[in-house]
């Protein structure tokens, strides 16, 4: 699966950590709304049976790994492992906050693994098994390695630099040549090991580019810290007056510093991938002749197999209906607001969310045959046209690097031929001007920027995912927008009707009982229900009915209240409610913009950037979101090949297009964009598809990371043109043999830190 | 200049302890969840253990 190339972690900005951001309300019903015409089996919950993922963790103990959504605070933190830590049997739980992972052990048979889960479940915080070694962390040994590289290459500048000052003083001062030579030795004991642990992550990268007939950053580097160490030894064999030990090893620090930083903006979100694989590798609930259930993971369904999904669970596979009635939520993957009736013969979706009643599915397709990995696929296809965008970063090294070597060439032959001073200064000189031009300055131009840039959008509410989003995103022209649950929050509100308060109510303590979108908007809008219904059922399709002091109260379609005539207009967002077989209200919902759509459409289109909308919805619902936001170029019913169809329309007239989208139809499109961004609600595939992910219900992030982008790549071109200023005095000085090892590495220093005031100006400017 | 022979070994040892301390601390996960780590400052502990716990709950 190398789709899933960025990653994803929705830290929430800072100022989230208020109550609302645990409210995890929604998802609660998940667990407790098991009412329905057809009462959820609780042996049907078994789809989420853990025990094909539990492993023994020795001592009698089993452990459980858990991928847990919803994570925003500390008081999530505290409230899971509070609760999990309660549990008789439990020993230990842990939450990891930055890879939203969850860790429980327990002692054999005194705990229950699936009650553990459906606890947590209960807190708010859906959970997935995962198999650890499938994700096995990649990217978090790098980050050590490249952690303890810099540690050790700390220590040793530290240390080395401390002696080369006493021995810079001393060539002012009248050290003795003993006490020279000994300072440099210590030096060598030092910085040697220091060099050959602490370069590997170059010298490994700078070989493979070797090998493979290229030059990339990290051969000057690895060539310039090999050789100065290399030539400071013999110096110090020799007892001369300078070695470059200090210059080697503070080089790599720096380095390394620009390398972990980088590193770590992209491995934060990395987890999002992990998120999507832990989606693939949950477990089925299968359905033998004999009607046993058991639990199978996802990759070993057959097709044929009969699936259980019960009311609340997404549908694992695709397939056809083969007993059930229910309302399936196909909003992510078509961007419709309202569920459609799945009933005997129908065919359902991998990833769809199964509402109201429990179905069992004959499976169709294998797992990798679904319709969501055929978006998988358009994806990938999606992502290799883009692989040709070349960062910035990488558009310097191409020329830099050779111009580098044949410049410190040039030196040595130079010195060779037009003075007397032997090999042993020439190659002193060339080694200058290789440490010298090192991208010390490059190196850390690009990451530092970005960190800045990162952590001030993660305060706005957004996160950075790709590592060259931010440069794509700044020079963008064009925005296409998805309508639902981008433009709109995804979920409809009520907005009129004719009923009175009493009435609203009524319905609404009916509504409570069903998963339905209608009923928890009629929910929302209610002032606090009263009055307790009895015998509720839903018939999936039509409604729910209930009585309430004796009398039969129907809440739906009009033929289900048992009225005539338009009950509801083509979009199917009006529901009647009757009393005893009559019509006493109707009311009325619409998808409710977010809040500041239209003040962001305006920004973009001030900001000069033509706007577009693309949408799965009906055209109806779509032109009447793009007129109440002034959008004229709009387009409903799209499919998620006429979506990419549309944006490879656009980017062959040359323009370069920022696709905000939130649904699985809109994951191939938000990877052939030239760049994209999600709302943190969005599925999963899509937000792993996303190079920015927002957070809240406000559509003002966009804006705001679009400015930060463009003033981010504003600050890495100064901090280049500032490398190469800094290039174009100190390059000279060390082909004349000036740069003495104090030159270079005040000159290198002052270069880095130059670079990293100017990205730090990025708190301040907009 | 005795006095070397000494202070060089002794920061050289302070340097070393301080960079054993932090790979220890990078090899036993310390620096697997930073995110966490922040946001767990501000949880109070109150040390329950947990056989404690179980019997509050």
């Amino acid at each position: 699966m190398n789709v899933v190339k960025p990653a994803i972690n929705i830290s929430p900005p800072v100022d989230a950590g208020g109550a609302d951001c645990c409210d995890a309300g929604a998802l609660a019903s998940f667990t407790t709304a098991a009412t329905g015409p057809n009462p959820v089996d609780e042996s049907t919950l078994a789809l989420r049976d853990p025990s094909t993922f539990v492993m023994a963790a020795g001592d009698g103990q089993s452990s459980l790994n858990l991928l847990v959504e919803n994570l925003h605070c500390a008081a999530c933190i505290g409230k899971i492992e509070g609760r999990l830590n309660a549990t008789p049997g439990v020993v230990q739980s842990r939450v990891n906050m930055s890879t939203r992972r969850l860790n429980v052990t327990w002692r054999d048979g005194e705990a229950d693994p699936a009650e553990l889960m459906r606890a947590v479940q209960a807190l708010g915080y859906p959970v997935t098994p995962f198999d650890p070694s499938e994700l096995a962390g990649v990217e978090n040994r790098e980050g050590k390695r490249l952690l303890s590289a810099m540690a050790v290459a700390g220590f040793a500048a530290a240390n080395v630099m401390l002696l080369s000052v006493s021995v810079w003083s001393g060539h002012a001062g009248g050290m003795g040549e003993g006490t020279r030579t000994l300072f440099h030795w210590i030096s060598a004991l030092i910085a040697l090991p220091a060099v050959v642990y602490a370069g590997q992550p170059f010298f490994k990268s700078a070989l493979a580019a070797l090998r493979s007939g290229g030059l990339n950053m990290d051969v000057p580097i690895s060539l310039a810290v090999v050789l100065a160490a290399g030539m400071s030894l013999y110096q110090t064999i020799e007892g001369a007056e300078h070695a470059y030990f200090d210059a080697s090893v503070s080089l790599l620090f720096f380095l390394l510093i620009g390398r972990y930083l980088d590193h770590r903006a992209r491995a934060k979100a990395r987890s999002a991938a992990t998120h999507l694989l832990g989606l693939q590798a949950r477990a089925a609930t299968v359905v033998d002749n004999d009607g046993c259930q058991h639990a199978v993971r996802i990759a070993d369904i057959e097709k044929g197999m009969t699936v259980l999904v019960a009311a609340g669970e997404r549908i694992p596979v695709d397939g056809t209906v083969i007993d059930g009635r229910s309302d399936v939520d196909t909003q992510l993957l078509s961007g419709e607001t309202l569920p459609k009736l799945a009933v005997p013969g129908e065919r359902v979706f991998a990833g769809t969310l199964n509402l109201t009643a429990p179905l069992r599915i004959s499976t169709s397709a294998l797992a990798d045959a679904t319709l969501l990995s055929e978006i998988v696929k358009l994806m990938e296809l999606a992502e290799q046209g883009r692989a040709r965008y070349v960062r910035l970063a990488d558009r310097v090294a191409r020329y830099y690097a050779p111009t580098v070597h044949i410049l410190s060439a040039a030196t040595f032959a130079g010195w060779l031929v037009f003075t007397d001073a032997g090999w042993q200064a020439s190659l002193m000189a060339a080694i200058a001007v290789l440490i010298i031009t090192c991208p010390c300055a490059l190196g850390l131009a690009v990451p530092a920027v970005q960190v800045v840039a990162s952590s001030r959008l993660l305060r706005a509410g957004v996160l950075v995912k790709a590592a060259d989003a931010l440069e794509r995103l700044s020079d963008i022209d064009t925005v296409v927008f998805d309508k639902t649950g981008t433009l709109t929050l995804g979920h409809p509100e009520l907005i009129g009707g004719t009923y009175d308060t009493a009435q609203l109510s009524l319905a609404a303590a009916l509504a409570q009982h069903s998963r339905h979108p209608l009923s928890k908007a009629l929910c929302a809008a209610a002032p606090a229900s009263d009055g307790a219904i009895s015998d509720v059922r839903e018939e999936p399709g039509y409604g729910l009915e209930g009585m309430h002091d004796g009398r039969r109260l129907r809440l739906g379609s009009g033929a289900w209240c048992g009225v005539d005539g338009p009950a509801g207009d083509q979009d199917g967002t009006e529901i009647c409610f009757a009393i005893d077989g009559k019509r006493v209200a109707v009311f009325r919902f619409e998808d409710t913009l977010r809040p500041d759509a239209r003040e962001v459409i305006a920004e973009l289109a001030k900001m000069g950037l033509g706007i577009e909308l693309l949408s799965g919805d009906t055209p109806h619902a779509v032109a009447h979101a793009a007129s109440a936001l002034g959008i004229d170029a709009w387009k409903a019913g799209c499919l998620p090949a006429d979506k990419t169809a549309r944006l490879e329309e656009l980017a062959r007239d040359g323009r370069r297009v920022l696709m905000v989208g939130d649904g699985l139809n809109d994951a191939p499109s938000l990877v052939s964009a030239h760049v994209s961004m999600s709302p943190a609600s969005a599925a999963d595939v899509s937000q792993t598809a996303a190079d920015l992910l927002f957070q809240g219900a406000r559509l003002g992030p966009v804006v705001t990371a679009i400015r930060v982008a463009r003033s981010s790549t504003r600050l890495v071109k100064q901090n280049f043109a500032l490398a190469f200023a800094y290039n174009t005095i100190a390059v000279p000085l060390a082909v004349a043999g000036l740069a003495t090892p104090l030159v270079a590495a005040v000159a290198m220093s002052s270069s880095s830190i130059v670079v990293t005031l100017n990205a730090l100006r990025l708190r301040w400017i907009g | 200049m005795e006095i070397l022979v000494y202070l060089i070994p002794i920061a050289l040892f302070l340097g070393l302890v301080g960079l054993g301390a932090f790979l220890w601390c990078l090899k036993s996960g310390q620096f697997e969840d930073l995110d966490g780590a922040a946001e767990r400052i501000l949880l109070d502990d109150e040390e329950v253990s947990p056989d404690d716990a179980k019997t509050a709950a």
